[in-house]
C-alpha cells in the first residue's frame, strides 16, 4: 500500500509549489498547530486566522458540505466531525443482492406486520445477477416483488422477462446510474443505499452512502440511521482537461496518492474548475470510486450543470448546501488536471497506479466496458470516439453492457460527433466489438457462472468497472487493468494496455 | 507504539471465561472498561440472530465452565488464522455466492461453508476443508485496511457462521467494520501492532475482550488491544435496535 508521507502533498507534474502559494485557508502546521501523524491521514487542524469570539460578536460556526448536509438531516444547527448523530433519510435503495437480507432483518426486528417508514421513500432496483439461470438469483428477484407488493412500494423497478429486457417497462438496470436518471439523487439530501458504490450519488451534492442489510433493516423500520460525521479531504481539480483524459484519470490519479485507505471514515470533496467543467456523468465517476480509497462519502458542489441535468428528472424541491470558505478541512490536495496522463491501476488494487503507456507491453486478452463506474452514455461515446478515429477492427474480445435501458437506447440513437450520423452501435459494430448486452451489473464483480463476459479464464482484461482485486471478476487468476473508456477502446485496437493518445491526438 | 510482549504464566492470567456464541459475546459486556461516551456512535447494529453452535473443534485452555452471564471476563480462544493487508470483500466471500440471503437459516450456514474462499493460492492452507461448512481456526489475525471493497453484509456474515469468533486487524474498512459490529457475527478488534507479522496460522491464541489483549499460547507473546471505543455504548446496550429500544425510539417488540 502506498505509503503517506507527513506533510502536505502537491502534485503539480512534480514541482513542489512553495507552500506560501497555498490556498490562503490553509496555513502550513507551525508551531502552534496540532500535528497528528498517522501511517495514513496527516491530520492539520490550522488556526483560522486571528479570530476571536469578542472581536466578532457572535460565534460562527463553519462547516463543510458533508457537515451541513448531516447537521440538516439531523435537525441540529451545527455538528463537528467525530459526532454521532441520528439523521433522517430521504432515499433508502436496494437491490436483489442485498434486498431479501434487508427486508429480512426488517421484519425480523419489527414484526411479520411491520411496515416501512415511508413506501415513497424506498427505491427498489434489481441490477446485479439478473440475466442468469441461477435459481437463486431469480428468487431474490422474487423477494424483492413479494416484498414490494406487500409493502405497497411505489419505486421498483421489477422485471420478468429475463429473456428480453425491453419486454420489462419498469426495468432499469444499474442502481447508482438508475437513481440519477431517474431523479432520486437531489442536492441537499441524505441517500444511502445497500451497495458500496452508493457515494456515487455524492455528485449531485449530497450525503450518499453505502450501508450493510442490517443498517437497512433497522431504517426501513424508522426511517432514520446512526452516523457519525466524518472530517473532509478536499481535492482541488484545477485545469484544463486534456482531450485524452477522462473522468477515470482523475480518481485513478486521486486514489493513487492517497492509497486504498486514504480516506477511510472520511468525506472526498471534489472542487476545481475542473470539475466545475465536467459533466454530471464525469462527476457520477468521480464519486463512484470514493470507496476504493476507504471513504465514506464524496461530493460536489450543485451548479447549474447539477440543475440542468435535474431539470427534466425531478420537479421535487430541493435546496443545495455548500462548504463555508472558513469550514475545516482534513487536508487538501491540489492537482493540476492539465498535467495529468492516461492512467490504468494495475492488478491487483485500484491504488496501484501506473501510467498507461508504461504499460504497453502488457498483452490482453479482452476488454470489458460498462458498469457504474464506466457504463453510461458518455462512456461508450468516449469508447465509441477512439475507434472512430482508429478506423480498425478491435483485436481482443470487447465486450460492452450498458448500465440502463437509457444507456442502451442512446447507444442506438444518439449520434456520436463527427462521425457522419453514426450511432455507438454502428461505431462498435463497424470495429467488431461484441453485441451490447443486456443492461445490468454484469461481469464487474464475476456474477454466477452464466454470467455474459465473466472471466472465466485466467485472462487480462483492461476495464472500465471499478475494482480489480483477485477473483474480481470471476477467475481467482484473472489479471484486470482498470482504466478510462478512451485507454479501454485503445487497448481494445492494439490488443496490448495503450494509452489512447495513440488514437487521439 | 511497541507491543508489550510479556512472556506470561498462561495459567495465572487466564481466567475461567465463558465461551460464548457469538451473539451472546456480544451482548452487555458489564466488565468491559469503555471510555464513557454519551454520544451514540455509528457502529450500531446487532442483530437478534439466533447463534449457530461453536465451532466444536474449539477446545478451551483451562477448561471453560458455562458460568452465567455476570462472568467478570469475556474471551475467545482458538486456532488462529492469519492474513496479510487488503482482504478485500471478494476475498472474504467472492460475489458468485451473493445469491445467498444471510437472513436465511439454509443460507447462512453455506454461506459459511465459502468464507474466505476467495483468497489467492499463495495461501496455501486453506481456511475452511473442503466438504466442511465451518473452519477449525476460529480467530483471523489481518494486517491494514480488512474488509475493504463492498458493502457486503455477506461478509461478516460467512466469517461467522464459518465459526470466526474474532478479528484483530491492524485497521478495517469502514463499511466491514460497521457491518460487523450489527451484525454480531464477529467482534472486530484493532490491534496496536502488526500481530500479523509475528503469528503463524494455527498458533493458538485467546482474544481477552476485558483486558484488551491477545495472548498467542504458541509463541508465549501477548499484545496489547486497543478498547473498543466509540461503538461501547451500543454494544452494551445490546445492538442499534436494543440501543433504540432503550431510547425510546423505536417501541419495544411484540413478545
Amino acid at each position: 500500500m502506498a505509503s503517506f508521507s507527513a506533510s502536505y502533498t502537491y502534485f503539480l507534474n512534480k514541482n513542489v509549489v512553495s507552500l506560501s502559494d497555498f490556498s490562503p485557508l490553509y496555513q502550513y502546521p507551525n508551531q502552534n498547530s496540532t500535528r497528528r501523524c498517522s501511517k495514513k491521514i496527516v491530520s492539520v487542524i490550522t488556526q483560522p486566522s486571528a479570530r476571536r469570539p469578542a472581536t466578532t460578536g457572535s460565534v460562527k460556526n463553519w462547516m463543510t458540505m458533508t457537515e451541513k448536509l448531516l447537521a440538516k438531516a439531523s435537525e441540529k444547527l451545527h455538528v463537528v466531525p467525530g459526532e454521532n448523530l441520528w439523521a433522517n433519510v430521504d432515499v433508502l435503495m436496494t437491490n436483489d443482492i442485498t434486498g431479501p437480507g434487508a427486508f429480512g432483518v426488517f421484519k425480523r426486528e419489527f414484526g411479520e406486520n411491520a411496515k416501512v417508514w415511508d413506501r415513497e421513500k424506498v427505491v427498489v432496483i434489481p441490477d446485479h445477477y439478473i440475466f442468469t439461470a441461477d435459481e437463486r438469483a431469480n428468487r431474490n428477484v422474487d423477494t424483492l416483488r413479494d416484498f414490494c407488493n406487500e409493502q405497497n412500494i411505489k419505486y421498483f423497478y421489477d422485471i420478468k422477462d429475463l429473456g428480453n429486457f425491453q419486454a420489462n417497462p419498469d426495468y432499469k438496470g444499474v442502481c447508482h446510474i438508475a437513481l440519477a436518471q431517474e431523479g432520486y439523487c437531489r442536492p441537499g439530501e441524505v441517500l444511502v443505499g445497500t451497495d458500496s458504490h452508493t457515494c456515487t450519488a455524492g455528485a449531485f451534492g449530497q450525503f450518499a452512502s453505502g450501508i450493510g442489510n442490517t443498517d437497512a433493516g433497522f431504517l426501513l423500520g424508522t426511517g432514520k440511521i446512526l452516523l457519525k460525521v466524518p472530517q473532509t479531504i478536499r481535492f482541488v481539480l484545477d485545469g484544463e482537461i486534456p482531450n485524452y483524459i477522462l473522468a477515470k484519470d482523475l480518481i485513478l490519479q486521486v486514489i493513487g496518492e492517497i492509497s486504498m485507505a486514504g480516506a477511510t471514515y472520511k468525506t472526498m470533496e471534489f472542487v476545481g474548475t475542473a470539475v466545475e467543467s465536467s459533466t454530471m456523468e464525469d462527476r457520477m465517476t468521480l464519486c463512484n470510486m470514493v470507496i476504493e480509497a476507504g471513504g465514506k462519502n464524496g461530493v460536489i458542489p450543485a451548479d447549474k450543470t447539477t440543475y440542468d441535468y435535474l431539470k427534466d428528472k425531478t420537479t421535487a424541491h430541493y435546496e443545495p448546501v455548500y462548504s463555508d470558505d472558513q469550514a475545516r478541512f482534513l487536508v487538501e490536495y491540489h492537482f493540476d488536471t492539465s498535467k495529468l496522463e492516461p492512467l490504468v491501476a494495475k492488478p491487483h488494487s485500484p491504488d496501484n497506479r501506473a501510467l498507461a503507456r508504461e504499460c504497453k507491453d502488457v498483452k490482453i486478452d479482452r476488454v470489458y466496458i460498462g458498469s457504474c463506474t464506466g457504463g453510461k452514455t458518455e462512456d461508450f461515446m468516449a469508447a465509441a470516439k477512439v475507434l472512430l478515429a482508429s478506423g480498425k477492427k478491435v483485436k481482443v474480445p470487447t465486450f460492452l453492457v450498458p448500465a440502463t435501458q437509457k444507456v442502451w437506447m442512446d447507444l442506438y440513437t444518439l449520434p456520436v460527433p463527427e462521425s457522419g450520423g453514426k450511432t455507438c452501435s454502428q461505431i462498435f459494430e463497424d470495429a467488431g466489438c461484441d453485441t451490447p448486452a443486456s443492461p445490468s451489473c454484469g461481469a464487474c464483480m464475476g456474477g454466477p457462472r452464466d454470467t455474459h463476459a465473466r472471466l472465466n479464464e485466467p485472462q487480462v482484461c483492461v476495464s472500465t468497472t471499478n475494482r480489480n482485486f483477485p477473483g474480481r471478476m470471476g477467475h481467482m487468476e484473472g489479471q484486470i487493468y482498470l482504466a478510462s473508456p478512451y485507454t479501454a477502446a485503445a487497448s481494445a485496437l492494439t490488443g496490448h494496455v495503450t494509452d489512447p493518445r495513440e488514437f487521439l491526438q | 507504539m511497541a507491543a508489550s510482549t510479556l512472556s506470561s504464566s498462561i495459567t495465572t492470567t487466564f481466567k475461567p471465561s465463558l465461551h460464548p456464541p457469538r451473539a451472546s459475546a456480544i451482548h452487555p459486556l458489564p466488565s468491559i472498561k469503555l471510555p464513557s461516551n454519551n454520544n451514540p456512535f455509528n457502529n450500531p447494529l446487532i442483530s437478534q440472530f439466533t447463534p449457530t453452535t461453536k465451532n466444536p473443534t474449539l477446545t478451551p485452555l483451562l477448561s471453560a465452565t458455562t458460568t452465567p452471564e455476570t462472568t467478570t471476563a469475556t474471551a475467545f480462544h482458538g486456532l488462529c488464522y492469519v492474513v496479510g493487508d487488503n482482504i478485500d470483500t471478494d476475498q472474504i466471500i467472492p460475489a458468485e455466492y451473493l445469491t445467498l440471503v444471510p437472513s436465511n437459516p439454509e443460507e447462512y450456514k453455506k454461506l459459511g461453508s465459502y468464507a474466505l474462499c476467495g483468497l489467492p493460492s499463495s495461501y496455501q492452507t486453506r481456511f475452511i476443508e473442503p466438504g466442511e461448512f465451518t473452519s477449525k481456526y476460529s480467530i483471523i489475525i489481518g494486517g491494514d485496511n480488512f474488509g475493504c471493497g463492498s458493502s457486503r453484509e455477506h461478509a461478516p456474515v460467512a466469517l461467522g457462521a464459518a465459526g470466526v469468533a474474532a478479528v484483530v486487524a491492524e485497521s478495517y474498512a469502514r463499511i466491514f467494520f460497521r457491518n460487523s459490529v450489527a451484525t454480531g457475527e464477529v467482534y472486530p478488534l484493532d490491534s496496536e501492532v502488526r500481530i500479523c507479522d509475528e503469528c503463524k496460522t494455527g498458533d493458538v491464541v485467546t482474544v481477552e475482550l476485558g483486558e484488551s489483549r491477545l495472548i498467542n499460547h504458541t509463541t508465549g507473546k501477548e499484545y496489547k488491544l486497543k478498547p473498543i471505543g466509540d461503538a461501547g455504548p451500543v454494544i452494551e446496550a445490546g445492538g442499534i435496535f436494543a440501543y433504540a429500544r432503550k431510547a425510546g425510539m423505536i417501541p419495544n417488540r411484540e413478545a
